[in-house]
């Protein structure tokens, strides 16, 4: 399995706001432990997908040249449960933006009702650690990550 | 109109129990952020932001908590701030209270200069200016 909760990009505004689809499979095998006979996405796991869509919209704003890691989440609240074949839809806004970190706003929801509200903190780690040392390569913007923005790229040039 | 010290301390109030996750009656002046309140690095940089959307101000990095001080050697000798890193210091930060730590100028303390009462003496000025 990899580490990418989101789907794809649906919409995307550099350094103000992006939108991100997520499918709710049963072939994600978590779902069986989680729970027996009651499939549900786990909360832990909308919040990551809410993490990758700021985080990716932060990244970007800075083209990529921050380590942009998931520093505090400020706010998460649930209203309902998330069940395979759901599709969930993030929509995540930056509140603030400068060297040495990232607020974003986020909403999720599901058939265009609310279903979360994640607010998020992001650090910019190399700016604000002071005097750590972090490896030069940017670990947090894998290729992964990288091609779902491209693909989403690619999409709307052809559209 | 200008506001209050007592609407800014109110307003300074709901920043911290959201940002902290503690209750109103924590929030007392004197209140330490990261010994009584348990603020941690990251809060600080939350707290900065959303001072600024409460309070429609613009905080520049290291005005409101001086981050840059504890990291000089010119400042600091032997876990203690120096008297040239206390000057310095103390004109970075006129918002603060310095007489505890003027006292005992132990760095592992100067997280104590960082109470509730800044926060307002800083917003207050701020506003002011």
């Amino acid at each position: 399995m990899r580490w990418v909760w989101i789907d794809k990009f649906t919409d995307f505004q550099s350094g103000i706001r992006a939108t991100a689809i997520k499918n709710v499979s049963l072939a994600e095998e978590h779902l069986h432990d989680h729970f027996p006979g009651w499939p549900v996405m786990p909360a832990s796991l909308i919040v990551e997908g809410m993490a990758q869509t700021a985080g990716i919209l932060v990244g970007e704003a800075r083209k990529f040249e921050e380590k942009v890691i998931l520093a505090k989440v400020k706010r998460a609240s649930f209203l309902k449960e998330v069940r395979p074949g759901d599709q969930l839809r993030y929509d995540a806004e930056i509140e603030h933006l400068t060297e040495e970190a990232a607020a974003t706003i986020g909403r999720v929801t599901l058939d265009g009702e609310p279903l979360a509200e994640i607010d998020i903190v992001f650090s910019h780690i190399d700016n604000n650690m002071s005097g750590l040392v972090f490896p030069e390569e940017n670990f947090v913007f894998t290729d992964e990550f990288k091609s779902l923005l491209s693909s989403y790229n690619v999409s709307t040039k052809n559209a | 109109m200008a506001m209050s010290r007592d609407e800014v301390f109110e307003k300074v109030k709901d920043v911290l129990v959201d940002a902290l996750g503690v209750d109103d009656d924590e929030v007392s002046e004197g209140a330490t952020l990261t010994g009584d309140l348990g603020a941690e690095s990251i809060d600080f940089l939350d707290i900065v932001f959303r001072l600024e959307r409460t309070f429609s101000i613009k905080i520049p990095r290291g005005e409101l908590f001086p981050d840059d001080i504890m990291n000089n050697p010119e400042y600091v000798e032997n876990g203690r701030m120096t008297e040239k890193g206390m000057t310095t210091l103390k004109n970075a930060m006129p918002h603060a209270d310095f007489t505890d730590f003027e006292k005992d100028p132990d760095v592992a303390k100067m997280t104590d200069l960082f109470t509730v009462k800044t926060i307002v003496n800083y917003v207050t000025a701020k506003l002011a200016a």
